[in-house]
């Protein structure tokens, strides 16, 4: 008998060709950089390998600002997720307003940082429109200090992430077999015990997505935290520091240093939430044979 | 929530929808029943026909736009679906895909505040009539879809509901699983003894399960009658065509004498029973396959053609015989003649039922 022939190869698939502008896309302008700002990091203009980092743990002006950036982004975070799913949820059904609603929540997308921040001085400031609104009908007679400090930087990084969160939000609710919460309904499931014990667990992994995206984009926060907070004390944020070092003291090294913090508490921050998404059920959300 | 009852009345239930351009269109119109304890329903009809939409409304997922629903004294169509109590098995099934088996058949006994020692014997029970014993902890994209559909049906009966509603439980399911399960539903109704309406486009499975059965068509229900009744003797024209007669030949009406009615056409002379009062000098027919026989000129109610095509069935055979006026009549033959043979079909004239036509 003679030897079977051998199985025919697997043709390549020509459109994995595709990948390849993506691919070196990354490769130039992230993997090589990050790479280059890693192996500066570790040459300092004076010390050994880890000097840029023990200087950093030591300044008293630099160390903080990673308390400080967690300060503004863990609760801006929370915040956007937070207002973000009740009215994801309201807007999950196919309604008449739902359009129009989902546009005006999304227009802030449009808009630049440093625009809305432009507009917030406007009318958030001290001579603002809300604050002459407010002393006009007498609603609030103090001093109304809504920028330039914590609360100016909270009020910016929630406009800008609120679409953010919202879309995401928005896209993982709707993936959800509404058949779902019919069937917890004729089982007794009142309204909120649909949501508690359907859509809740269902949504839990895209929300711990949502919540890594949101937190990422607003622990990396700049133009606000100087146009709107107040830089020298409770805004100033890592990337303020890292800025200065960069671009005052011309410290390339060190800047490069406390990019790599900033990315290595982005990193631990995302890897806990992620390692709890894996607690939930991550599988199809609907409930059997479309 | 009440467990037992006796009767639930439909009165005049009624749904209207926003169709096209703004014009509201009925998906149900006035439909009035009484379901009895312990009753299986079918409701029948091709897609469309509000069927689904009865389900619904009965269930509490639609509001009804007119009439009204009472389970006994009760009037229940303006409580919400969780407060009704009544078990749905969904078309798609709806398992919760998070939950594992007995979570998910346990879900609505949990939502009752039922104790957990009790949900576990009562889940064990259910999981046991619907013989899933031992898939307790998988999760529902595990399950085969047989499997994933008796889920369904054991999430549906735990919670002992006075009705039970199913969406065409068993259009998801291969044909031999199909016929297993229907037999499965009909022990499940019995051995719960109380009301279960079926939703099914199948006229099978609506005369072997049900009781009785609501032919639907546009929304309007057109028979509520047994199995026996819808089949052997249609009220009118649409629900002899859905029950599966397959031949309806419009003729002239060429004399009546009491309910026999003679009709005629070109080549055709053929003998009929009247079920409804006709309007107008035309008239239909409609004779089921199987009812009719291949015969010679001899015999009563012979209609000549022309045998134009013979499909094998297996104990019997699909004949196509062509009137001389070119109608195709269907027959079932045991001995079937050849295709181009002249041949005579025979109509017992009780089984060739004339209704009006417009």
């Amino acid at each position: 008998m003679a030897a079977p022939a051998p199985l025919a190869r697997e043709p390549f698939d020509k459109s994995l060709l595709l990948v390849a502008p993506g691919a070196l896309f990354m490769l130039l302008l992230f993997v090589y950089p990050f790479l280059y700002g890693l192996w500066l990091s570790f040459t300092p203009k004076e010390g050994g390998a880890l000097a840029n980092y023990a200087h950093f743990f030591s300044t008293d002006n630099l160390w903080p600002t990673i308390g400080t950036t967690l300060k503004l982004a863990l609760p801006a975070t929370l915040i956007n997720v937070g207002l973000a799913l009740p009215i994801a949820f309201k807007m999950r059904l196919k309604t008449p307003y739902q359009r129009f609603v989902t546009t005006i929540l999304v227009v802030p997308i449009t808009l630049g940082t440093v625009l809305i921040a432009e507009g917030m001085l406007i009318y958030f400031g001290p001579k603002g429109w809300l604050a002459q609104f407010l002393q006009f009908f007498h609603i609030y007679d103090g001093p109304i200090r809504l920028t330039h400090n914590f609360t100016g930087v909270i009020i910016s990084l929630v406009v800008s992430g609120f679409p953010f969160a919202f879309l995401l939000i928005l896209s993982y609710i709707t993936g959800i077999d509404p058949g779902l919460a019919r069937a917890a309904a004729t089982l007794g499931a009142d309204p909120k015990a649909q949501f508690r014990h359907i859509y809740l667990p269902l949504l839990a992994p895209g929300l711990a997505m949502c919540f890594c995206l949101a937190f990422v984009q607003a622990f990396s926060v700049f133009p606000s935290a100087v146009l709107l907070g107040s830089p020298a004390g409770p805004t100033r944020v890592i990337s303020i520091a890292a800025y200065e070092a960069a671009f005052e003291l011309y410290d390339y090294s060190l800047a490069s240093a406390i990019a790599m913090i900033m990315g290595g508490v982005q990193l631990i921050i995302v890897v806990a939430v992620l390692g709890l998404r894996n607690l939930f059920y991550r599988g199809p959300m609907v409930g059997g044979k479309g | 929530m009440k467990h037992d009852f006796s009767e639930l009345r439909l009165d005049r239930v009624t749904r209207r929808f926003a169709g096209h351009g703004g014009a509201a269109f009925n998906a149900l119109s006035a439909l009035t029943m009484t379901i009895k304890r312990g009753e299986f329903i079918a409701l029948l009809g091709p897609s469309g026909c509000g069927k689904s939409t009865a389900l619904n409304c009965i269930a509490g997922l639609l509001p009804l736009s007119d009439g009204s629903i009472m389970l006994d004294d009760v009037r229940i169509d303006t409580l919400p679906p969780e407060r009704r109590g009544f078990g749905m098995v969904f078309q798609n099934y709806a398992l919760f895909p998070h939950m594992t088996v007995d979570r998910n058949v346990g879900f609505g006994l949990r939502m009752r505040g039922v104790a957990a020692a009790e949900v576990a014997t009562r889940v064990a029970k259910a999981l046991k009539m619907v013989q899933l014993t031992g898939q307790e902890h998988k999760l529902p994209g595990q399950l085969s879809g047989g499997q994933q559909q008796r889920v369904a049906i054991a999430r549906a009966i735990v919670i002992e509901p006075p009705l039970v509603l199913m969406d065409e439980p068993l259009s998801n399911l291969d044909a031999k699983l199909r016929i297993e399960t229907r037999a499965e539903i009909r022990r499940i109704h019995t051995e719960l003894g109380r009301a279960t309406i079926y939703v099914t486009h199948d006229q099978d499975e609506a005369l072997s399960l049900a009781d009785r059965i609501v032919v639907m068509k546009d929304g309007v229900a057109q028979q509520i009658a047994p199995p026996e009744e819808v089949y052997l003797q249609p009220s009118n024209l649409h629900v002899a065509r859905f029950m599966g007669y397959r031949n309806v030949l419009e003729l002239d009406v060429a004399g009546q004498d009491g309910d026999r009615v003679t009709l005629a056409g070109p080549g055709i002379k053929l003998l009929g029973t009247r079920k409804l009062p006709l309007t107008n000098g035309r008239a239909a027919v409609a004779i089921r396959p199987e009812e009719a026989t291949i015969g010679t000129a001899g015999d009563t109610n012979a209609i000549a053609g022309e045998v134009t095509n013979v499909e094998y069935g297996g104990r019997d055979s699909l004949v196509d015989v062509r009137t001389p006026g070119g109608a195709v009549i269907h027959v079932r033959a045991p001995h079937p003649p050849r295709v181009g043979e002249a041949t005579h079909v025979v109509v017992p004239v009780a089984r060739a039922l004339v209704y009006p036509v417009n």
